[in-house]
Formats: C-alpha cells, sequence, structure tokens
C-alpha cells in the first residue's frame, strides 16, 4: 500500500474523472486537474470565487465550479482550457448546480427553489423548470441518462416529474401520495422510481418509468419513518433504513419485505465476526519524547497503533444515548450501500455510530460487524470488488473485505484527519480527504491484495 | 403343705412367726374373736372350727382350716399386690400416656393454630392480590384510554399541523410567484451565460429547432422509447422469470422421476396390500410421465400440463411423505427401544432371554439325553454280554458304594442315638436319686416341724390331722403336683430338652391320680424314672427330628442372601415373595 505526497485541498472538493483518467481538486478558488498516474497537474483553473461545489461532466470533458455565495457557475473544458463558460443566476441566487447525464447541460436550482434553470452549452437554449421540491433529494437521473425524474410541490402536493434528457420535454407527470415527499431514486435499471415520505410517517412509494404505482410499503405508524434508501446494483432489492433502527429489503418482484436487519447493541450471534478497532502504545521511547513533537498537537493517535482484533461473542457495541429534545435526532440507520456485486450490503446504525454492519445478501444474514474506536465519518464500496473503505476522522483508513481487514496509518507530517474518501474508478487507488488536504492511497494489484488482508495492522 | 416350701425361703420365715402368733392368739382369744371367724367364713373361707357333733361341747379350732386359710390369705395378699403392682404400673403407664396424648394434642393445637393462622394469612394475601390485580387492570384500562387519548390527540395535532402547514405553504408559494415575478421579470441582465462557443453535443448531432409538430413528434418518439424501455424491461424480467421457471420444471421433472424410480420397487407391495388409491395414483403417475416424456410437454406452460404435473407431483409427494413418515416412526421406535436398552435392559425382554435360555437348555439336555440313550442302546446292540454285564457291574458297585455310604452314616447316626439315650438314662436315674433324696429331707423337715409343734398339746392329734387334710381335695392334690415340676425343672433343663419336659409336665398329672399320696411319693421316684425312661425314645426322636428341621429351615432361610441365621421361615417367604415381587413388570 503506497500513499502520495499530502495536497492542499480545500472544501473536502475533490472528484475522480469518469473516465477515471484526471483527478479534479479545490484550493480555495483555484481548481486543479491532475493525472490521476502521475499526479501531475495537467490544468489550473481560476475561479472568481472560492470554489463551494465541483463536477465532473459524464464524458469527463468538462468540469463545473458553483459558487453559491455568488451565484455564480464556472465551466472549464479539459480539452480546450482557453474554452470557458460563465452562468450567473443574478439575483435569483443558487443553491444547486448539476450536470444533466449528457454534459452538455447544466441544471441551476435558484433559491427558495424558485426554479431550476437548464443551460445548454450546446445551444443558446434556457429552459426552466418551476416549481421544484426543497428536499433531501430532489432530482434524480436515471443511470443511462435518458430520463429526469424530478420531485415538485405544487397546490400543496406532491408530484413527479419525469423528463426526458434529451430535449428536456415532459414525459410523465404524477401526484405521489405522499404527506411531505423526502427524495426520489431512480433504480439502476431506470424503470422503477423509488418515493420516500418525510421521516414523520413511514411511507415507500414505487412508481414505475410510466408513472404507475407499482407499490406502497408502510412498516409502521406513529414513530419517525425512512431515514435512508438504497438500491442494489442489480435493482433487485430495495433497503430501506429507517429511524427504528432496522433495514427492511423490499424485493423487486412483488416489492414486499423479504427481511428484516435489526441493529442490535449487542451481537450475540458467534457465527458473526466482530472486528474490534485496538489501540496500543508499543514503544514509547524517550528518545522521542524528549523531542519536541514536530507540531503542537499530534495527538495520541499518531503516536499509538491500532490494529483490528476478533472479538468474542458476545459483544456489547457502544451505543450513544439519543438527545430526546432535539430535531434529527442520532438514531437510526443513516447510511446504507450496496456492495458492487451484490453480495454485501453496509450499514451505519447513527445510535451505534462507531460501528458499520456488513450483512451477507445471499444468506440475507448479518456477516460482520467493525467497531472502530471513534464514529464513522464515511464509508464506501470499492467500485470493483467487495472492498469497503471507511474512515473515521482519524489518521487511518479502513478497509474491509470478506478476507479480513485492516487498518492503515496515512504516513506523512503531523496528522492527517481522513474526513471523506472516494474510490478511484478501478478501484486501484483511494482518495482521502481531509480538511484541507488529500492524498492518494494506492492499493496492491490482485496477486497482492490477498496476502496484505488478513494481517491487521501492517502498512508501508 | 407343700405351698409353704413354695415360698422363698424369707418368706417362710416371715410366714413362721405369723403363724406362731395367730395360733397363740386364736387358743388364748378365741371368745373375743369370734366375729373375725365369722367374717372369713363370710369370705368364703373354711370354718377354722371342727365340726362338732354337739352343741354343748366347745368347738375346737381346726389348725390345718387354719394354715389353708392363712395360705389362701397369703395367696390372696399376694395376688392382690401383685395386683396392685401392675395396676400402678398401668396407671403410670396410663399416666404418661395420658401427658404423651396431652402434649400431642397440644402441639396440634398449636399447629392448627398456626396453620390457621397461615389461611388467614394467606387469604390476606390473596385478596391484597386481588385488589392488586384488580387496581392493575384499572390502570391498565386507564393507560389504554390514555394510548387512545393520546393517539387521538396526536393525531388531530397531525391534522393540524398539516392544515397549517398547508396554510403557510399557500402563502409561502404566493410570496414564490411573488419574489419569482419581481426576480423573473425584471430584465435581469446578470441571469445570463458567457460561453466562449458553444460546444457541440455529445451524441454528435444537431439541435433541430422545436416547431408545434416536432414537438408533438418528439413527444410521441419519446413516449415510444419509454414503452420500449418498459417493454424491454419486462421482457428481460420475463425471460429471467422463464428461465427460472424452466429451472424448476427441470428439478421438478427430475424430482419426479426420481420419486417414481423410488417408489416403483414398493409398487408391488401397496397393490398386494390392496391400497388402491396408492396404486392408480401411481398408474397415474406413470401414465403422465409417460405422456410428458413422449410429448416433452413441460417445456409448456400450459395450464393443463402444468396443473397435471403439479397434482401428480404432490400426489406422488404424499405418499412419499406417507413413506417417509412410517419410516421416522419406525425409526423412532427402534430409537426409543434402543435408549430403553441402553439404560436398562427391560424386563420382559429379560424374561424372554431367559426363557429362551432355558428352552435351549432343556433342548440340549434333552439332546443328551437322547445321545446317552442312543449311545447305550448301540452299546447294548453293538457290544456282547460281557461288557453290559462289565457296565452293571460298575453300577452296581456304585450303588453299594453309595448304600455303604449311607449305612455308614446311619450307623453314626444310631451311635449318637445311644449316647443321647445313655445320657437320658444316666439323668434319669440321676433324678430319681435326687428325688429320693429331696423326699428323704422333706420327710425329715416335717418331721422336724412336727416335733416342733408337739409343743402345743394336741401334738398327736394335729400330727395324724395333717394327713388326712392332704388326702382330702383333688384340687390341693393337683396343686401340689403343680409344684412338683418346678422342682423337676432344673433337671430336665440340664437335659438340655425344653420340648421334652413339657411333655413331661404333661404326661405326669395323669400318672398320679392315685388318690394316696403316700403312695404316689413312695414311687415317684419310680414312676418318674420309668416315666421318662418310657418317653425319652419316643419323644427325643420326633423332637430332633424337629430340630433338624429347624435347623434345615434356618439355612434355607440364611441362604438367600447374607441374612442373619435368626431369620425365620417367615423371612424366607417373604424374600420369595420379593423375587416374586421382581418378576412384575
Amino acid at each position: 500500500m503506497n500513499f502520495s505526497e499530502v495536497f492542499k485541498l480545500s472544501n473536502l472538493l475533490c472528484k475522480f474523472s469518469p473516465d477515471g483518467k484526471y483527478l479534479a481538486s479545490c484550493v480555495q478558488y483555484r481548481l486543479v486537474v491532475r493525472d490521476v498516474n502521475t499526479l501531475q497537474i495537467l490544468q489550473l483553473y481560476t475561479c472568481l470565487d472560492q470554489i463551494q461545489h465541483i463536477e465532473w461532466s459524464a464524458d469527463s470533458l468538462f468540469i463545473l465550479c458553483a459558487m453559491y455565495k455568488r451565484g455564480l457557475v464556472q465551466v472549464w473544458s479539459l480539452e480546450q482550457p482557453e474554452w470557458h463558460c460563465r452562468i450567473d443566476e443574478g439575483s435569483a441566487g443558487l443553491v444547486a448546480s448539476c450536470w444533466s447525464p449528457d454534459g452538455r447541460h447544466i441544471l441551476n436550482t435558484t433559491e427558495f427553489h424558485l426554479r431550476i434553470t437548464v443551460w445548454s452549452l450546446c445551444t443558446k437554449s434556457v429552459s426552466y423548470i418551476k416549481y421544484p421540491k426543497a428536499c433531501q433529494q430532489g432530482i434524480t437521473f436515471t443511470r443511462d441518462g435518458r430520463y429526469m425524474a424530478l420531485a415538485e410541490r405544487r397546490d400543496c402536493k406532491d408530484h413527479v416529474s419525469v423528463f426526458v434528457c434529451s430535449d428536456w420535454q415532459l414525459l410523465r407527470h404524477f401526484d405521489t401520495e405522499t404527506q411531505d415527499l423526502a427524495g426520489i431514486e431512480w433504480a439502476p435499471n431506470g424503470c422503477v422510481l423509488a418515493v420516500w415520505d418525510t421521516c414523520l410517517e413511514y411511507k415507500v412509494l414505487l412508481y414505475s418509468l410510466d408513472g404507475r404505482l407499482l407499490s406502497a410499503y408502510c412498516a409502521y405508524e406513529w414513530s419517525l419513518g425512512v431515514k435512508s434508501v438504497a438500491w442494489s446494483p442489480s435493482s433487485q432489492f430495495l433497503a430501506v433504513g429507517s429511524y427504528d433502527g432496522k433495514v427492511r429489503i423490499l424485493n423487486h418482484v412483488t416489492w414486499k419485505m423479504i427481511t428484516e436487519f435489526g441493529h442490535p447493541a449487542t451481537v450475540n450471534n458467534p457465527k458473526i465476526v466482530v472486528y474490534k478497532e485496538a489501540e496500543k502504545n508499543p514503544r514509547l521511547a524517550l528518545g522521542r519524547l524528549a523531542f519536541p513533537p514536530p507540531r503542537a498537537a499530534p495527538g495520541p493517535s499518531s503516536t499509538t497503533e491500532s490494529k483490528y482484533e476478533i472479538a468474542s461473542v458476545p459483544v456489547s457495541l457502544q451505543t450513544l444515548k439519543p438527545v430526546a429534545d432535539r430535531a434529527n435526532p442520532k438514531i437510526g440507520v443513516g447510511a446504507l450501500a450496496f456492495s458492487p456485486d451484490n453480495y454485501f450490503l453496509a450499514t451505519k446504525n447513527d445510535s451505534i455510530p462507531n460501528a458499520v454492519w456488513i450483512w451477507d445478501i445471499q444468506k440475507l444474514k448479518l456477516f460482520v460487524v467493525l467497531e472502530q474506536l471513534s464514529p464513522v465519518r464515511a464509508f464506501q464500496w470499492d467500485p470493483q470488488q467487495p472492498r469497503l473503505a471507511i474512515c473515521t476522522g482519524g489518521s487511518r483508513v479502513y478497509l474491509w473485505s470478506p478476507a479480513g481487514c485492516v487498518s492503515v496509518q496515512v504516513p506523512g507530517e503531523g496528522d492527517f484527519q481522513v474526513l471523506s474518501l472516494c474510490w478511484h474508478l478501478n478501484g486501484d487507488s483511494l482518495a482521502l480527504l481531509s480538511k484541507d488536504h488529500f492524498c492518494l492511497c494506492f492499493l496492491e494489484t490482485e496477486e497482492r491484495v490477498g496476502t496484505t488482508f488478513g494481517r491487521p495492522g501492517d502498512h508501508t | 403343705m407343700c405351698t409353704v416350701f413354695s415360698v422363698p425361703s424369707a418368706q417362710k420365715r416371715i410366714l413362721n412367726k405369723v403363724f406362731r402368733i395367730l395360733i397363740s392368739h386364736l387358743v388364748t382369744n378365741f371368745e373375743e374373736n369370734i366375729f373375725f371367724y365369722q367374717e372369713l367364713t363370710t369370705f368364703g373361707f373354711p370354718s377354722l372350727y371342727e365340726e362338732s357333733k354337739g352343741k354343748d361341747t366347745k368347738r375346737e379350732l381346726n389348725i390345718v382350716a387354719v394354715l389353708n386359710c392363712m395360705n389362701e390369705l397369703l395367696v390372696l395378699q399376694r395376688k392382690n399386690l401383685l395386683a396392685q403392682e401392675n395396676v400402678e404400673t398401668q396407671n403410670l403407664k396410663l399416666g404418661s400416656d395420658m401427658d404423651h396424648l396431652q402434649n400431642c394434642y397440644a402441639k396440634l393445637k398449636e399447629q392448627l393454630e398456626t396453620s390457621r393462622r397461615e389461611m388467614i394469612g394467606l387469604q390476606e394475601r390473596d385478596r391484597q392480590l386481588q385488589c392488586k390485580n384488580r387496581n392493575l387492570h384499572q390502570l391498565l384500562k386507564n393507560e389504554k384510554d390514555e394510548v387512545q387519548k393520546l393517539q387521538n390527540i396526536i393525531a388531530s395535532r397531525a391534522t393540524q399541523y398539516n392544515h397549517d402547514m398547508k396554510r403557510k405553504e399557500r402563502e409561502y408559494n404566493k410570496l414564490k410567484e411573488r419574489l419569482h415575478q419581481l426576480v423573473m421579470n425584471k430584465k435581469d441582465k446578470k441571469i445570463a451565460m458567457e460561453v466562449l462557443n458553444y460546444v457541440g453535443r455529445a451524441d454528435g448531432k444537431r439541435g433541430s429547432w422545436r416547431t408545434g409538430k416536432t414537438e408533438a413528434s418528439f413527444f410521441l418518439r419519446n413516449e415510444d422509447e419509454m414503452y420500449k424501455i418498459l417493454l424491454n424491461d419486462y421482457e428481460y424480467r420475463q425471460k429471467q422469470i422463464l428461465m427460472e421457471n424452466a429451472e424448476l420444471k427441470k428439478v421438478l421433472q427430475q424430482m419426479k422421476k426420481e420419486m417414481i424410480s423410488l417408489l416403483s420397487p414398493q409398487k408391488q407391495k401397496p397393490r398386494e396390500r390392496a391400497d388402491d388409491s396408492t396404486g392408480t395414483v401411481i398408474s397415474d403417475a406413470e401414465e403422465d410421465a409417460g405422456e410428458l416424456s413422449r410429448e416433452s410437454m413441460w417445456d409448456l406452460s400450459c395450464e393443463t400440463v402444468r396443473e397435471q404435473l403439479t397434482n401428480s407431483i404432490r400426489k406422488q409427494w404424499r405418499i412419499l411423505k406417507s413413506h417417509v413418515e412410517k419410516l421416522d416412526n419406525q425409526v423412532s421406535k427402534v430409537h426409543l427401544e434402543g435408549f430403553t436398552d441402553e439404560d436398562v435392559i427391560s424386563r420382559q425382554d429379560h424374561e424372554q432371554e431367559t426363557e429362551k435360555l432355558e428352552l435351549e437348555i432343556q433342548q440340549c439336555k434333552e439332546m443328551i439325553k437322547t445321545q446317552q440313550q442312543l449311545l447305550q442302546q448301540q452299546l447294548a446292540t453293538a457290544c456282547d454280554d460281557d461288557t453290559t454285564s462289565l457296565l452293571r457291574d460298575c453300577y452296581l458297585l456304585e450303588e453299594k458304594e453309595r448304600l455303604k455310604e449311607e449305612w455308614s452314616l446311619f450307623k453314626e447316626q444310631k451311635k449318637n442315638f445311644e449316647k443321647e439315650r445313655r445320657s437320658f438314662t444316666e439323668a434319669a436315674i440321676r433324678l430319681g436319686l435326687e428325688r429320693k433324696a429331696f423326699e428323704e429331707e422333706r420327710a425329715s423337715w416335717l418331721k422336724q416341724q412336727f416335733l416342733n409343734m408337739t409343743t402345743f398339746d394336741h401334738q398327736n392329734s394335729e400330727n395324724m390331722k395333717l394327713f388326712s387334710a392332704f388326702s382330702g381335695s383333688s384340687d390341693r392334690d393337683s396343686l401340689s403336683v403343680h409344684s412338683r415340676p418346678r422342682q423337676k425343672k432344673p433337671h430336665s433343663v440340664s437335659n438340655g430338652t425344653p420340648v421334652c419336659t413339657s411333655k413331661l409336665t404333661k404326661s405326669l398329672p395323669a400318672s398320679p391320680s392315685t388318690s394316696d399320696f403316700c403312695q404316689t411319693r413312695s414311687c415317684a421316684s419310680e414312676h418318674s424314672s420309668i416315666n421318662v425312661l418310657n418317653i425319652t425314645p419316643e419323644e427325643t426322636k420326633p423332637n430332633q427330628v424337629g430340630r433338624e428341621g429347624t435347623n434345615q429351615k434356618w439355612s434355607m432361610a440364611s441362604r438367600p442372601g447374607s441374612q442373619e441365621g435368626c431369620y425365620s421361615g417367615c423371612s424366607l417367604t417373604y424374600t420369595n415373595s420379593h423375587v416374586e415381587k421382581d418378576d412384575l413388570p
């Protein structure tokens, strides 16, 4: 496992291009595009203000940089560095900006969700979509990029409009049976749209592409409902995480629940492997202590070693007592992710923030529990194989695969607190993002991976 | 008189004294004590005076009567004392019993009290619990009501909230609209896009102008595409489902075939059992299979075929299931039996086994016997007379030996008997001698007594009367006789045959039936000795046999197990019964 040198970064804005060739990162108002392999700077663009959002176009030819404060979007071309495009939303303001799947249109959401402006880079045409709904996830594109579904709010009723992305024609428009729609998401096959209601009511609705209601699912009433939703890559399962700390898996034939994954605080089943991160202070050499530390506060975590230990069941996990009088309580399943091969589902229960649960979807059983020393910030599956990368805001990155798991210390001066991470397309490298730095972590090739896993705690 | 001798010596002396005093008293103060005599007579004692024929003649005191009276009185006294003692002991016993019972009573009373208290306590607790239960029920009801109320409140609040939300949203929408108008209508120059040059479309096509016509056509095209996509998806899914179905059908088919093949070997059996249903089902299944294999229909998803298939499978499955259940039952039975076997061998099995073994033994014995017979026959037929005679001789010799042994045994027994008889006779002789000596002693003693008594005036007459008194009533005789065995006892005990003595005591009273005491006395020694001699051979024999019998019993009793020899036949029967009990399941 190799690490690149550390580069500067701001706002955690660092993205691989969809074709996997480039890496875009932002430092204040500068956009830096590097080659993934050499990490040499290919292009350097200067924006008008501090960049708040960047996005690669689907064809990896353009990058948009949004500066919400100024209502500005700047688009850069990788092929033609001199080409530039600036979109000003003016007094309407800007809260969100994204590419259309064709990479030639930009969708800007104005302040107060007054409208969505569709700017075309090919023609001068501008389209407006009125009444977009301000919600968790109001826009979703099908994976093939043909259709866009948009949540709308008209006359105190939720609607969904399906647009054809090629010419922005409205294909279907239907109202949903939701109180207060919270999110929509296309199935990967692009034929089913999952719609879920606000957390006050547990309701998941499934619509066909042509607007027919396929099914409605409600697990319980009265208490807080859906918190997160994820489709399996095969579109076969829809995982619904809710505030009761359970994940319910719906199937694509009858759209009924096939199983329910609870997240209990104690793991009793001896078949479940519980990896517990353990910290050790193997050497507290006097010589090391005698010198003043290179930085003001390196923290104890940089000097200690951590490794995974297989805990013997029953294991009780650290739980967080939710604050009852606060909104958005830290309970329920807040994060869900299927592995790209559909075999595993990683979940995180917000009331047990240190643990990541990995479920075997073939057997529909809990497979592994990883308990970290600090709350899990983010986790992401390797796009190529069942391999999960986890970060906890410390100086380590954790990797799990069915063969075992490792904890890797990020080398370098001082503390590199990994707040976020993203995988490269081919799964060979991993970008680790801290508050103002980022580095790349290169993983071994397939042949050597096998030897690396199963030996917890080693790093190069 | 012999009663006097029967009393212990100390008492004898006391009696002597009293006797003298009484006599002197009687002689001196006869007149004064007339009432006393009368009283005595009224109590049923014979009068102390000689019955005189004439009235004027002075009544004389009958010493013998007095003595008898005395004696009787003494006996009475003793009896009374004994009775008193008995009564006292009984009294004591009863008293202690009473105490014990009282104690018991008190204890039971206490127990009753405590149990009553306990009962009351339990009742109280029960009542309290019931009360609590009622309260809890009430609480539950209240809680339920509360829940209902709260749910209603929540619902009402939700509706209120929704209503407010709607109102607010409407306002918000109005504001939005207004803002939109304000922001968008004013030709905001800022809202613009600066592009160096427009880029080509990703698909390389050129954008087309939109007109009403094209719009419609576009829409139609989009619709078409959408439906195409949906169709594709459905087709894909259908294909998948079909594939899955085909796989499942294949599995089903295979299962069916296997089932048929599995069930066909048993086909004969059920048919033999005249089990019509299974037979027909199997034939059906066969037909079905034939049809299916002929037409290979399982490729088609025709409903009728499916029905047929599923039905036949179901039927076969039922058969298989019943069969498996049967097997399971059998297995479980075997298991159960096995378990019992593991624990203890069941008695039935044990018995059966033993019976079997016994039978086997019997058979073996018979076999041996027949073999022996055959051998003998063979020998008899095959061998000549010499050998047979030799054999016979052999047998005779054997028998002779056995007889000899028995003879010696008998001889020994005889010797023993002789010895015993001799000892008996010796003992009898000794007894006779002792008796003689005793008689002499008694005579001398009596003589002495009378000599002592001769201090009184009517010494001679008394002496005479004493004899006559003894010859009088028969019960006195029997009394005296009764006292005799007591004296004899030590001798007989020394003989070591207690049963024998009892026999003697029984037999003896008959012998001195003669009224003359002197005669009896004179011949007593001879008589008794003769008696004893006569008896011994007759009595000891059964006695000894009896003893042997008891001995046998004892040995038998002690045989089953390590029981002590003191166990009687009862114990033997007990053990027997125990054994019998064991046999019971």
